[in-house]
């Protein structure tokens, strides 16, 4: 398989260098990195699962607004930036597959190269400040 | 395909008796193969290239790496840039902000050149790049960005048997945890993949480096460990630091030699070494 693009590299070098969980897809939304913080959300760890398919990694945690109510796929940000190539911001809960349910906020932005060309998109965890 | 290493020292030109040997002209490097000639990088190291008549045809392409001063400072002193008869062509990575002729054009006015690029006699075409494959005569050419600051690509030159691999300025164990030990991780990999010739940045001893992190430059112990990982058939280290002298480039090779044993051959750059590949 070809090398990702630098832009792509450099993105997961940034990543390792980072306390807060960074997801980063591929265009077409398949989980290509995420980095030890974000193996704690998950429950899992990157060298053990490699590349994820969006249709296995959207299973893991369970997205809901403050009622409880379970959000759908396109109202994440991680989701709208694959969809759109735009930058996106929601704080939400999600509930792990261990049952446990957490109240963060994700920011998601597109990699955009030096081509502007979408190449992916990275998606930000943070632990909610919000009241 | 023959290939002849006009300029070895990364940064500024040196010159004085310690640097002889290895030679003190900035990047370039001179790639012919039926009658056809690519200039890779246009550092000091231009001045030597062979000149037209001796080639005997009326077409120059110049393929820049990236736009940093050491690798376009020998252009305005080449001399076919300045023969109306001449068409050159330049091939240059494309920036999201400004054209080539843009970039370009900075270098060639005043006040740090006298000459504007549109007052130079020969026919320029320019040509912008990124992550793209063109021939030129014989050559099919492979470019894609590489780790470096600013736009800046690698090059993969294939012959009509051999491939020949230029990357002068690169730094692909930017990361924690040095180079990558999956191949997809590893910015340029693709363009030296079981190639017959690698030239490699490698600017730099194991304790240098860790002092210049994040200045786009490798260690040699980086170079031979991605020249290893692509699978190279033999590893040219080269982009000399201009504070090494002959001296102490020959004591870091036999450093690294004692300490790494590869099945490839790697050894230093030397200006104006020679190099035929089938």
């Amino acid at each position: 398989m070809p090398a990702y693009e630098i832009e792509i590299i450099l993105n997961r070098q940034l990543a390792d260098c980072l306390s807060i969980p960074v997801f980063i897809t591929d265009r077409i939304g398949t989980l290509i990195y995420y980095n030890e913080p974000a193996e704690k959300i998950l429950g899992r760890r990157y060298e053990d699962t490699g590349e994820m398919p969006s249709n296995v990694w959207a299973t893991i945690f369970k997205p809901m607004d403050e009622l409880g109510n379970t959000l759908l796929p396109d109202e994440l940000p991680l989701v709208k930036t694959l969809q759109n190539c735009n930058p996106h911001h929601k704080t939400f809960w999600i509930e792990s597959l261990q049952g446990k349910v957490e109240k963060i906020s994700v920011t998601s932005y597109p990699i955009l190269g030096r081509s502007s060309k979408f190449l992916g998109a990275v998606a930000l965890f943070w632990e909610s400040l919000d009241e | 395909m023959k290939i002849t290493i006009r300029g070895v020292r990364g940064s500024i030109p040196t010159s004085s008796p310690e640097f002889k040997y290895y030679g003190g002209n900035t990047s370039c490097c001179e790639v012919v193969e039926d009658g056809y000639r690519l200039l890779l990088d246009g550092g000091s190291g231009i001045c030597n290239a062979t000149t037209d008549q001796q080639m005997g045809n009326k077409r120059i392409d110049i393929l820049l790496t990236h736009l940093h001063l050491d690798h376009i400072q020998g252009l305005g002193f080449f001399k076919p840039l300045f023969e109306p008869d001449i068409e050159v062509h330049i091939w240059g990575p494309d920036s999201s902000t400004q054209s080539l002729h843009s970039r370009l054009s900075r270098y060639f006015s005043p006040p740090l050149f006298p000459v504007h690029i549109r007052e130079l006699p020969c026919k320029i075409i320019l040509h912008e790049i990124e992550n793209s494959v063109f021939k030129i005569g014989p050559f099919t050419i492979n470019s894609r960005y590489v780790i470096h600051p600013g736009p800046t690509v690698g090059f993969r030159v294939a012959g009509r048997q051999s491939v020949f691999t230029y990357i002068p300025d690169h730094e692909p164990a930017l990361s924690l945890n040095g180079l990558p030990t999956d191949r997809k991780w590893i910015s340029g990999i693709d363009l030296a993949a079981d190639t017959d010739l690698l030239l490699h940045d490698a600017q730099y001893n194991l304790e240098e480096y860790k002092k210049k992190i994040g200045w786009g430059h490798s260690s040699m112990d980086d170079a031979v460990l991605f020249a290893s990982m692509a699978g190279a058939k033999r590893l040219l280290l080269s982009h000399h630091d201009p504070s090494h002298t002959d001296v102490q480039l020959n004591e870091m090779l036999a450093e690294l030699k004692a300490r790494k044993n590869y099945t490839f051959t790697y050894e230093m750059a030397v200006e104006n070494m020679q190099i035929n590949l089938p």
